[in-house]
């Protein structure tokens, strides 16, 4: 017999090239630390942060709310 | 958006736009913009906006509101613009106790125009136009505005992001005079000048070390609470009545009624 198992969410955690600014407020605000300063640069030359371990992240959603371009997105994704 | 990297503004604007969208106010809404960097956080917005002079966003937003009542009416200031050169129309506002949501958003100096020396900048902070230190007191605009008249006051910083919006969703519910501080970071003039980094994520850490819960503050001593802020709900009463139900119940009868008048 087949158990069903709980579906279990991960966040997609995603980064807009067009309005990020670099300014790594969300490397500050994330209590899991989960985004560190990147190589890869946005449209407008700013180096954007990178996600690591996005499979830790509570979802809080201190990093979109702090985002002040507006960059940020945390989606809830089905694995 | 315009801007600097890491500005307090933007997130004051990202939280605004949540508030609106879990109030579903977005057709109601009237927002009205001062001068200076915070003056511009309405015009990003879809919806009805007026950018006005330099410290008269109340004046315009009274007139707004007492021709349509029915309006939500958000006025975005700065410190400079709205108790700088607008102080009087701030104190004003609040002593008429109009249903205005008033969003201040605190820097600590005139940012846009230059880096000079605001009401809000600390004291011995140095700008561009106190090289040495600025010798004046700040204002303690929460106080300003509580014994002004103003029935919903209270105050955030941009490192707390869901309790600002809370507090902007009990303001704009709030029949009357609702104010809102917001301390915010400027990396490029306060940050850089005042506290000696413009590293925004530093700005965030000192603002949200400096914060003290107001529940917390008032049983303090006074040399402890010396050089922190007392943040939340530092004031809420709904005795008052409001003015622009004083007005039309005053004159019933005239063809003013907003009813007369569908948008």
């Amino acid at each position: 017999m087949k158990v069903s198992q709980p579906k279990q969410q991960t966040p997609k955690i995603t980064l807009d090239d067009r309005f990020c600014k670099g300014c790594n407020l969300c490397i500050q605000v994330c209590p899991h630390r989960l985004f560190v300063q990147g190589e890869k640069r946005s449209r407008a030359g700013y180096r954007m942060p990178e996600v690591t371990r996005a499979e830790e992240c509570s979802n809080c959603l201190l990093c979109e709310m702090t985002c002040p371009d507006l960059a940020l997105t945390v989606l809830q994704e089905e694995k | 958006m315009i801007f600097c990297p890491g500005c307090g503004d933007g997130t004051v604007l990202n939280i605004f736009i949540r508030a609106v969208e879990e109030l579903d106010i977005l057709k109601d809404l009237a927002l009205v913009g001062g001068i200076g960097c915070s003056g511009w956080l309405p015009t990003y917005l879809q919806a009805d906006v007026l950018h006005v002079l330099h410290g008269r966003a109340i004046p315009f937003a009274t007139g707004l509101k007492l021709t349509d009542p029915r309006r939500k009416v958000v006025v975005f200031t700065g410190d400079g613009d709205g108790v700088g050169i607008g102080g009087n129309h701030f104190i004003h506002g609040a002593r008429r106790n109009i249903d205005l949501t008033v969003i201040m958003v605190n820097n600590g100096i005139y940012g846009m125009t230059g880096g000079q020396v605001a009401p809000t900048t600390p004291l011995h902070g140095r700008t561009q136009t106190s090289p040495y230190g600025n010798l004046e007191f700040p204002f303690d605009v929460c106080d300003l505005a509580r014994a002004a008249g103003a029935t919903y006051v209270s105050r955030w910083t941009t490192a707390h992001p869901k309790q600002l919006l809370r507090a902007i969703k009990e303001g704009i519910s709030h029949p009357g005079f609702s104010f809102i501080e917001v301390l915010s970071q400027c990396p490029t003039q306060a940050g850089k000048y005042v506290e000696g980094t413009s590293d925004p994520g530093e700005l965030l850490n000192l603002l949200r070390k400096r914060a003290i819960a107001v529940e917390q503050a008032r049983s303090m001593p006074v040399q402890e609470l010396k050089g922190r802020v007392a943040v939340g709900r530092i004031h809420h009463v709904t005795e008052k009545k409001e003015f622009s139900r004083s007005i039309y119940e005053s004159f019933p009868a005239e063809a003013t009624d907003p009813q007369d008048h569908p948008r």
